[in-house]
């Protein structure tokens, strides 16, 4: 009943792989999202670069590949994937999906912690006739800074979910062990490990989030 | 100083139009302080967020020491509004940096070096009386003591004028006497024009010069504090006056007067030196009037005091013509009070 088809080195090489898809598409999935978010916030009706045309093609096209689930523009983006990795299968080729699922989610998520950002900070930012762009960087940024770094923590537990479906497509990872050896090959250790190590990593993140932001959030 | 040329402000929400301001005129000279007092929707703060262009008028023109802010290029429009303090009812400090940084914003959006902001946000912290508190966070602070900082980071880039949109309605009474304290300082010693809204005429009395009463975008009387709070004019002004100076007599002595009717009631109002001397005294002396005092009152308004008595005359009718006549003389404004006035002030 215990016994098992893979070796410690396997379950090793899984998590580095999970660790290296989250990072990455999270890096590249932040340095689109955010400033996507930002622009999102200033561009909206109201705020503080106002720009009707751009704010009504940004919002439905984030909506629109919001609104596809993960396994679904997995699959719909192979052409994309292969275009940019030369590669449909593998860590990499998992890597360009979990980027568009994760930007525009993250472009919602800063989108939501700029807006809770009370208005009057930014009335008095224009009172003092500040620039937008020191609205954003002296004014918005840092009153947000706590409810970001929260958003981001989300993310990045989205992330974890969606890589264990990357594996479907090889990806690698601790998913793609749960479904080749615990689910085909009914390998029940590997399978409660896999769910083991996904609580730990989302827990360990949570808590990693919830007291940074709390650093941060001394006020 | 600040001019304000037949301005109109229009806001459409939904289609729908919403008229807030309807032909506002006003001048706030140099070392003003003037306040705008209304009730609630009346236009007030869309009147006073018109003079730092926080919003832009449908029509007319805002003149900020002489110059309109329409013909500004956004870029002009900032450096003036470094001209222009405001404060806020509910502050609006950033929550995430600290007394200190709050105080510096405004140097550092003007690219000032560090050793000149520490100097000046020193200085600043002293003025209000918050040096002590330059590394709490506005979350560790009582309102008086955000409001204070508030005022501290509006001064930092030595404006000439300071807004201030119910700067103290979130405040006790205590309290807010020591706020507007502080502005009347900020006045005196720099020099700056304050702009004031408030829908309270205590903060009116307490330090203004000058004022407008608003109503539903217009601008319904205006003029010295002394001559609004004197002879208010519109019944809405005659409220607002009413909340800080009972000038009318009270119900039971008003009762006693309905039952003897036919005497002739008159308001006396003094103001100024007419308050000092001692005209009551010589009517009874040289006319021979009998004076029976219904009402008296005084109050302090800008270092002036301001007398209302409500007396009851009796006596030979032309005894009470050249008694009325001397006292006019002596710049006692007087007012007769019909009985119907009674009746109606009864309900
Ligand atoms: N941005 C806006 N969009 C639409 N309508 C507005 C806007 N700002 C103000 N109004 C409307 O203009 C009118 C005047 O509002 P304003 O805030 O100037 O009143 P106020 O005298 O300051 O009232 P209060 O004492 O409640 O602060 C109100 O009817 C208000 O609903
Ligand atoms: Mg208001």
């Amino acid at each position: 009943m215990f016994s098992t088809s893979i070796t410690s080195e396997q379950f090793l090489k899984a998590i580095i792989e999970t660790i290296q898809m989250v990072g990455v598409s999270l890096f590249v999935g932040s340095l689109l999202g955010v400033p996507l978010g930002i622009l999102l916030v200033i561009t909206r009706p109201g705020g503080v670069l106002e720009n009707k045309g751009l704010y009504t093609v940004l919002n439905p096209v984030i909506n629109i590949i919001r609104s596809l689930p993960f396994i679904i523009l997995l699959v719909a983006i192979i052409p994309v994937t292969r275009a940019i990795v030369h590669t449909s299968i593998g860590t990499s080729a998992a890597i360009v999906p979990l980027i568009i699922y994760i930007a525009p989610y993250i472009a919602r998520l800063v989108e939501n912690s700029l807006l809770e950002v009370n208005p009057g900070i930014l009335e008095a930012a224009e009172a003092m006739g500040a620039t937008p762009l020191q609205v954003i960087w002296y004014f918005l940024l840092p009153e947000a800074i706590g409810s970001l770094i929260l958003s981001l923590t989300t993310a990045t537990i989205g992330l974890i979910g969606a890589t264990a479906m990357a594996g479907t497509v090889g990806g690698g990872g601790v998913g793609d062990l749960a479904i080749v050896y615990g689910y085909q090959r009914f390998d029940k250790v590997v399978m409660v490990a896999t769910v083991i190590i996904l609580i730990i990593l989302v827990q360990g993140i949570q808590s990693l989030g919830n007291t940074l932001a709390r650093k941060i959030r001394r006020y | 100083m600040i001019e304000l040329r037949d301005v109109y402000k229009t806001f459409t929400r939904k289609e729908v139009k919403i008229e807030a301001l309807k032909g506002i005129s006003l001048k706030v000279e140099k070392g003003d302080i003037f306040g705008v007092i209304g009730y609630s929707g009346a236009g007030k703060s869309t009147l006073i967020r018109l003079v730092n262009y926080l919003e832009r008028p449908s029509e007319g023109q805002v003149l900020v020491e002489g110059h309109d802010l329409g013909a500004y290029s956004d870029k002009e429009l900032r450096a003036a509004k470094k001209n222009i303090g405001m404060i806020f009812q509910h502050f609006n400090l950033l929550e995430s940096k600290k007394v200190f940084d709050n105080v510096a914003i405004p140097l550092v959006l003007l690219k000032k070096n560090k050793a000149e902001i520490r100097k000046r946000v020193q200085e600043l912290l002293e003025f209000v009386g918050l040096s002590d508190k330059a590394g709490s966070y506005p979350s560790e602070l009582s309102g008086g003591q955000k409001q204070r900082v508030g005022i501290a980071r509006a001064l930092a880039s030595n404006p000439s004028i300071l807004l201030c949109d119910e700067a103290t309605s979130a405040l006790d009474p205590q309290t807010t006497r020591s706020i507007l304290q502080l502005l009347k300082r900020i006045n005196a010693e720099y020099n700056i024009t304050v702009m004031i809204i408030t829908h309270e005429m205590s903060v009116i009395q307490e330090i203004c010069n000058k004022v407008a009463v608003m109503e539903e975008g217009r601008i319904i009387e205006q003029g010295s504090v002394l001559d609004v709070f004197g002879q208010p004019k519109h019944e809405t002004t005659q409220n607002f006056v009413k909340t800080v100076i009972q000038n009318s007599m009270t119900t039971s002595v008003r009762r006693t007067l309905k039952a003897e009717h036919g005497s002739q009631l008159y308001k006396l109002n003094f103001a100024g030196e007419s308050a000092s001397e001692p005209v009551l005294y010589e009517i009874i002396r040289s006319y021979g009037v009998k004076v029976n005092i219904l009402f008296a009152n005084t109050t302090e308004i800008q270092e002036t005091t301001l007398g209302t008595i409500i007396v009851q005359l009796q006596g030979d009718p032309s005894q009470i013509e050249a008694a009325l006549d001397y006292m006019n003389k002596h710049e006692v404004r007087i007012e007769e009070v019909k009985s119907y006035v009674l009746d109606i002030n009864h309900k």
